[in-house]
């Protein structure tokens, strides 16, 4: 059975202290992600101007769990539909229309499928916002290109064994165009 | 040049961005309009659009505070142009679900040029259309009595089985969902244009919309799954929301309006109608903001023959339904379409007979669906069409049951005012947002680019 697994929820973490390495192709920074999954810098990142695919298998990150979350909430939607009209209109406020029945459910199936699809689609994004960090209006960029055209490679300080020389080293003799260590105190 | 490029050119597959353009060069193209000082043409055509909404806006007041006495609206036709306007706004609407969220599900890559201004068209038009209906109830300030919230007055709610309140749901439910669709795609685009900003304001303003996106992978990856399944939960929410509008005909007891084709024959003419907006948007985009690279021939060729063949569908359901009326023996229901076409809006039946059915025929021919003039007029020609769809199913109220109480609707100045105030309205939405936010969705694009194949390294 396929369960949900704690690692698919992972999380955008903050860019404070590393090292970025900027690449010119989609072709480097697949071959920069495997490197470093190689190399077991946990937590490293990669910054996308767009998704470039088959990025997750280079890096090692599981498929993303927000479908559970959609399943989930669909289902809550589901309920909370079919409960709020029996509730109304069989309980609280019952009205004999021509003799139909108090839950006439059949009438009850265009609301059920609306607050489905709502609440699945609002929950889900609202967790996409949750894993994403956003939104957060004073992020620092690390560099206006990387939006653009060019693609970058991050290896946080708190990644396992990391040595800043010996980083920037690896980075660099991965092809990366630009090296730069970012550190909290030459932050904007 | 890749294998996969050369299949491309083997089998003649047209790029879908020309002009050999770079990554970079994507991001210049589709962020200029938004950063230059805007043209001449785009004041020009923004000042009008502000005019006429304003005038709206105005008359809109004027209507509240004397009454709706002032539309033609009377007994039998109580429906009038507000809900003719609704149906066919919301209708536009659909074309950018389908072109965002169903072929998004079909792996249409062609989708990425047009899915971005598509979408904005939904939601300006859905705007548009729910203005309508809280206009409609005559007495706007009580619109909220529509939803069901606890009360005062005892144990008092809505009546779910109605299908106002269905409409209430579907269209609430559709236009959140399409809004948050939209602006998920928008927010990594808007954090490459506060990238390039160069302003503080501007990067300051781009800082908020964009919420602080970075670009990481991992959000990336969470982003691209929650796009695909807000695709497949708007794909039926497309379908639900048009086959609730027909439910508050089709499970009325009239004849001609107490039909099961409604459903399908109402989200056909959605599709359609909302097709031809986005080639009577996308025609003018291209040429105003110089994106023929990106909005190509072949683009606007598909959703010509996208067009041609909802026409067709439609075509179909207006001949099921004469048909269908005849094989019923109904006498009420072949009578309310023999009125229909022959009866004192017969002339609407045939406007809607031929923008609908015969002029989307012309794309049967290569060269008119590659005819930028063409289906620019084909296109408005059927948005003509397709209010006077929804008019023509309205006048059915004109003669009912009982002849004695038979009436002609005669449209007001009001209710013409309120036929152009939501283009005035629509309109200005758009222009506006054309300035604000990127017409093109900059990063799907990239990924559809022959770059991506290593073309031109």
């Amino acid at each position: 059975m396929y369960l949900p697994k704690l690692e698919q929820f992972h999380k955008y973490k903050e860019m404070d202290e590393g090292v970025l390495g900027i690449f010119e192709t989609p072709e480097a920074i697949m071959h920069a992600a495997e490197k470093a999954k190689e190399k077991d810098y946990k937590g490293f990142d990669c910054i996308l101007p767009y998704p470039v695919h088959g990025i997750d298998e280079a890096m090692g990150t599981p498929r993303s769990g927000l479908p559970w979350v959609t399943f989930f909430a669909g289902i809550f939607g589901c309920t909370i539909g079919i409960l709020f009209q029996y509730l109304t209109h069989a309980h609280d406020w019952p009205l004999n229309i021509s003799g139909k029945s108090l839950n006439a459910w059949f009438a009850y199936v265009p609301i059920i499928f609306e607050l489905t699809v709502f609440s699945a689609g609002i929950y889900t994004v609202a967790a996409l916002c949750f894993l994403s960090g956003i939104p957060k209006a004073t992020r620092r960029i690390l560099h206006p290109d990387l939006t653009s055209h060019r693609f970058g490679l991050w290896i946080p300080k708190s990644a396992k064994g990391y040595n800043e020389s010996e980083v920037v080293s690896f980075v660099k003799g991965l092809g990366g165009a630009e090296v730069t260590v970012v550190k909290p105190e030459n932050q904007k | 040049m890749s294998l996969a490029q050369a299949v491309r050119d083997k089998l003649d597959i047209p790029d879908l961005v020309t002009g050999g353009k770079s990554l970079k060069d994507v991001t210049v193209d589709i962020a200029k309009p938004n950063e230059d000082f805007p043209t001449k043409l785009w004041w020009n055509t923004f000042l009008l659009v502000l005019t006429i909404t304003l005038i709206d806006v105005a008359i809109i007041g004027y209507l509240f505070y004397e009454g709706l006495y002032l539309l033609g609206i009377n007994n039998p036709v109580g429906w009038g142009f507000f809900v003719v306007n609704f149906v066919f706004w919301i209708g536009i609407g659909h074309a950018g679900t389908l072109i965002s969220a169903v072929l998004f599900l079909f792996r249409q890559g062609w989708r990425t040029g047009i899915n971005r201004a598509a979408e904005a068209m939904t939601i300006f038009a859905v705007l548009v259309a729910a203005s309508n209906l809280i206009l409609h109830v005559g007495r706007p300030w009580l619109g909220f009595w529509l939803f069901p919230y606890p009360n005062e007055r005892g144990p008092l709610w809505v009546n779910f089985r109605s299908p106002l309140i269905w409409d209430t749901f579907a269209v609430s439910t559709y236009l959140s969902i399409s809004m948050v669709f939209w602006y998920l795609g928008l927010i990594p685009d808007l954090a490459t244009l506060r990238d390039r900003a160069t302003e503080t304001w501007r990067k300051n303003l781009y800082n908020v919309l964009s919420f602080g996106w970075v670009g990481s992978a991992r959000s990336w990856s969470h982003l691209e799954i929650v796009s695909m399944i807000l695709a497949a939960l708007s794909t039926p929410l497309v379908l639900s929301v048009h086959t609730i509008v027909s439910f508050d005909f089709a499970v009325s007891i009239l004849p001609g309006w107490h039909t099961t084709i409604f459903p399908p024959y109402f989200v056909a003419g959605a599709i359609f109608s909302g097709f031809a907006m986005v080639v009577t948007l996308m025609v003018i985009a291209r040429e105003v903001f110089n994106l023929k690279n990106y909005i190509t021939m072949k683009h606007l060729d598909n959703m010509n023959k996208i067009m041609m063949v909802t026409g067709l569908i439609v075509g179909l359901a207006y001949g099921t339904e004469f048909f269908i009326a005849w094989y019923s023996g109904n006498e009420y229901e072949v009578f309310a379409f023999w009125n229909r076409a022959f009866g004192p809006y017969g002339w609407a039946y045939f406007i809607m007979i031929s923008c609908n059915v015969l002029s989307p025929q012309v794309f049967w021919f290569r060269k008119l669906r590659y005819n930028i003039p063409v289906m620019f007029v084909a296109s408005l020609v059927v948005n003509v069409g397709m209010w006077f769809e929804r008019f023509v199913i309205m006048m059915t109220l004109n003669r009912d049951f009982l002849p004695s109480s038979w009436a002609m609707y005669t449209p007001t100045l009001f209710d013409y005012a309120m036929l152009i105030g939501t283009f005035g309205i629509f309109f200005t939405l758009f222009l506006l947002w054309c300035r604000i936010m990127p017409v093109i969705a900059i990063a799907e694009v990239k990924t559809v680019m022959p770059q991506k194949e290593g073309a031109h390294h």
